[in-house]
């Protein structure tokens, strides 16, 4: 294979790849409902694929679902619908879009979405716990809340030993067991623990590449970007944990990002400034967000949601198979805790960023209808300026509601952030 | 320590006693906790909903109740978005302009909001912050264990900021104190569901929510004293309608929209400072103190929006606190931007309707001052339902 054609065949794998298990993804969701297969309805954060697929059930991610519907431009459909229902437009878009889904059987612009047969989330979010309230109402179905106590204050992580910790791991495996005998009552299957450690081991390999692609990132030029390039990537390693489709697609991600680097390929022709972003997307303006940085040169190396919408995988956590449901009820706890610190303390982590990825802004999105990630930006980063001298743009809208999202005063904010950024270059060329 | 920090009603007449109740609680300064401070003493502020003050009170420090208040966010607008409620703000804002001085502050994961606190609250001071992370699975059979250990790191931290270990024995005395102030309160949302017509909504209130300021002893006090004189007033009942407030757990609405609501209806019961009343039986003192602490709050323990129990359905929860109080109907509130309360409200009216219970939707923040309007709109609903 020549160096061209090799390089055809492997930059821009990732997306190739990453749409197309997209795809497969949501075919599977239309082959459950012609099964009549018991779906599980889980979240990103904790989704808990590691036990769920040793009991072969099919998971629907409502979060992604609903950002679907909001890069596909229809969100304010199923907005209203919902908001006509009478849920309030000062609510999750997410939880809306998803009400009006159910509302319409299921009907999706990608395709169709299976009702739940039980529901499993964590505390990572309280919304999760309110919006499985709501399937709860119209199906009757089982929820189960993974309770993973986080952080209790920043900088105080416990670990395997510490009494505190202890404690916190008892109380998620007794959880799990619980989960188990959930699973065997709604689908009949018994549980099989060489199963677990199957999926572990395909959940391993996965935590594996993903760390070590949200490292390779580190180089100059940046080699994907951390919110478009990134969300894609996310996609896959929520919705394929576990399965060995999720573990090959992040080992043909890791090879093409060392190739990339390897060879000095970059998101962009000419990177100028490599940015972090903090927040949530813009999805009702997914690539227009995008290009309005990349317009001034601007690209996104690191993002706080690749680790928190990944449930913490960005720790690359190693289950052992030798003792797995111990291990899982760690793996749960570490990686959970983690999501949920990447949201609330993550100022420490931000100023850790911005010197391994060599960033020269941070973006903070701070977005209505989250408050889980947006109710401390403000003093995120009010606490990382004070500490670091780095420009930093903090723009408000949405991830799913076109009403508070504003192009043109997004683009004015934006381009004074870059005229800024140009001109502290310039002044540090002088200096 | 045994300095009184609110002593004012004594010997006084009970409207006198109501006059004075109303002005420590409606004083953003928090003169109570100042003389607390000024004698030595140390306080622990707890954020909304439940904390088992027992265990600071066992410390011999003085929890303090912060559920906001209602004064403009100064400094801690800064600090947060724009699309959040505003107890999170004015709560952090009784901190930044130091009306209120803490030696450690806890908030719970009640909301996504709320549960930043720790983090945001830890960025802005010196001692300590956390979260104490009560249970958000009550139906899991490990769950008050789990919390008893979790209680008791707590209780590990109160110590060391105390500089004294909480014995046994102080902590079941606590809770005895504790125990008793539930029972008074109790006894007067009796008499607020049996003789609505002796202490108005208003009044009740404040009498209750001063829990969240004082010493218990001291509000034991206060309602030993003032639940005779409201048992012996001479008010004759009036032609209102009996309602039910839901909406009140978190951010409290100002006093003069309670008092709007007093003026036409009974409020034969709530969800107000809902926190104070978690707990609806004595804990008892036998055995370990932190495990019956754990027990009661998951077994003994009434409901709200931010507590999942499969046990305990908010919309028949509703249903019941609205039929045990033989209430006509409902008045169903969210704070503003509160995404727990907003999103419980298309249950209850969906549950309201199918079972015919009138009802009437409001939305209210702690600092409003206008409530013209809602009080026209609650008086024809109140008019509607009496002439129907």
């Amino acid at each position: 294979m020549t160096d061209s054609s090799q390089a055809d065949s492997i930059v821009g794998r990732g997306n190739r790849e990453g749409a197309e298990l997209f795809r497969q993804w949501f075919e599977s969701l239309q082959g459950a409902i012609e099964r009549g297969a018991p779906s599980a309805y889980v979240f990103v954060m904790g989704s808990m694929a590691e036990i769920l697929r040793v009991f072969d059930l099919p998971m629907v991610f409502p979060e992604i679902t609903s950002l679907q519907t909001a890069v596909r431009r229809v969100a304010h459909e199923y907005l209203n619908e919902a908001e006509d229902y009478g849920y309030s437009p000062d609510i999750c878009g997410y939880v809306k879009a998803d009400v009006a889904l159910q509302l319409r059987g299921g009907r999706h612009p990608m395709g169709n979405v299976p009702k739940p047969a039980l529901a499993v989330l964590t505390n990572a979010c309280n919304t999760y716990i309110k919006w499985a309230e709501i399937w709860e109402r119209f199906y009757h179905i089982p929820v189960f809340t993974l309770d993973v106590p986080g952080t209790r204050a920043a900088g105080t992580q416990t670990w395997p030993g510490d009494p505190d910790f202890e404690n916190d791991r008892r109380y998620v495996q007794a959880q799990i067991m619980e989960l188990i005998t959930l699973c065997e009552r709604v689908t009949g299957i018994r549980f099989d623990i060489d199963r677990l450690r199957e999926v572990q081991a395909q959940a391993n390999s996965m935590s594996r590449g993903w760390k070590r692609v949200l490292e390779l990132n580190q180089s100059h030029p940046s080699v994907f970007n951390a919110v478009t390039d990134g969300t894609i990537y996310l996609g896959v390693a929520n919705g394929f944990r576990g399965a060995a489709a999720g573990s090959q697609f992040f080992d043909h991600l890791v090879e093409e990002m060392e190739y990339k680097a390897a060879h000095g390929i970059g998101t962009l022709i000419e990177e100028k400034h490599r940015l972090i972003f903090v927040g949530v997307p813009c999805y009702p303006i997914f690539r227009r967000f995008n290009e309005m940085f990349a317009e001034w040169g601007g690209t996104f190396v690191s993002s706080t949601y690749l680790w928190f919408a990944s449930g913490g995988t960005n720790l690359g956590f190693q289950f052992d198979l030798n003792r797995p449901l111990e291990s899982l009820a760690e793996g749960v706890l570490i990686s959970v805790r983690d999501a949920m610190d990447s949201m609330f303390y993550q100022d420490r982590a931000i100023a850790g960023m911005i010197d391994s990825f060599h960033a020269d802004g941070v973006v903070y999105h701070p977005i209505k209808s989250c408050r889980t990630v947006s109710t401390g930006l403000a003093d995120n980063r009010r606490a990382l300026m004070a500490e670091r001298d780095i420009p930093s743009l903090f723009i408000e809208s949405d991830m799913m509601d076109r009403r508070v999202v504003s192009e043109a005063q997004l683009k004015n904010r934006i381009d004074a952030f870059f005229e800024s950024l140009a001109s502290r270059q310039q002044q540090g060329a002088i200096h | 320590m045994t300095v009184p920090l609110f002593d004012r009603w004594r010997g006084k007449p009970l409207d006198d006693i109501f006059y004075e109740c109303r002005e420590l609680l409606e004083d953003a300064t928090y003169p109570t906790v100042g003389r607390w401070r000024e004698d030595g003493g140390k306080v622990v502020g707890h954020f909304q909903v439940y904390f088992p003050e027992e265990i600071v009170h066992a410390a011999g420090m003085l929890p303090l109740k912060i559920c906001g208040a209602p004064i403009e966010a100064v400094q801690a607008d800064s600090r947060f978005g724009s699309y959040l409620c505003s107890i999170l703000k004015t709560s952090l804002e009784l901190a930044l302009s130091h009306r209120v001085e803490l030696d450690l502050f806890v908030t719970h994961p009640i909301c996504d909001a709320a549960r930043n606190l720790a983090a945001v609250w830890g960025r802005n001071f010196e001692y300590p912050c956390q979260i104490l992370y009560l249970p958000q699975n009550a139906n899991s059979a490990h769950a008050i264990t789990y919390l008893r250990g979790e209680y008791a790191r707590l209780q590990r931290n109160v110590e060391a900021i105390a500089g004294r270990p909480i014995t046994t024995e102080a902590l079941c005395q606590s809770i005895e104190v504790y125990n008793r102030n539930r029972a008074l309160l109790r006894e007067l949302y009796i008499i607020k569901r049996e003789q609505p017509w002796l202490v108005s909504a208003d009044e009740a209130y404040v009498l209750m929510a001063l829990g969240g300021l004082l010493r218990r002893e001291e509000h034991n006090d206060l309602l030993e004293e003032v639940l005779p004189l409201i048992q012996a007033r001479p008010h004759k009942r009036q032609d209102k309608i009996r309602v039910v407030f839901e909406g009140g757990f978190c951010e409290q609405p100002p006093l003069d929209l309670i008092r709007a609501i007093a003026r036409s209806c009974y409020l034969v019961d709530d969800d107000l400072m809902i926190g104070l009343r978690w707990i609806l039986e004595d804990i008892s003192t036998n055995g370990d103190p932190l495990f019956n602490l754990a027990e009661a709050y998951l077994e003994k323990s009434s409901y709200s929006p931010v507590q999942h129990d499969l046990r305990k359905p908010k919309e028949q929860m509703l249903l019941q606190r609205i039929r045990s109080a033989r209430a006509d109907a409902a008045i169903i509130t969210a704070a503003k931007m509160c995404e727990p309360g907003l999103e419980e409200q298309v249950a209850y009216l969906q549950t309201l309707d199918k079972e015919g219970i009138p009802y009437f939707v409001g939305e209210f923040e702690e600092k409003m001052t206008s409530f013209d309007q809602m009080e026209l709109q609650l008086e024809t609903f109140v008019e509607n339902l009496l002439f129907s």
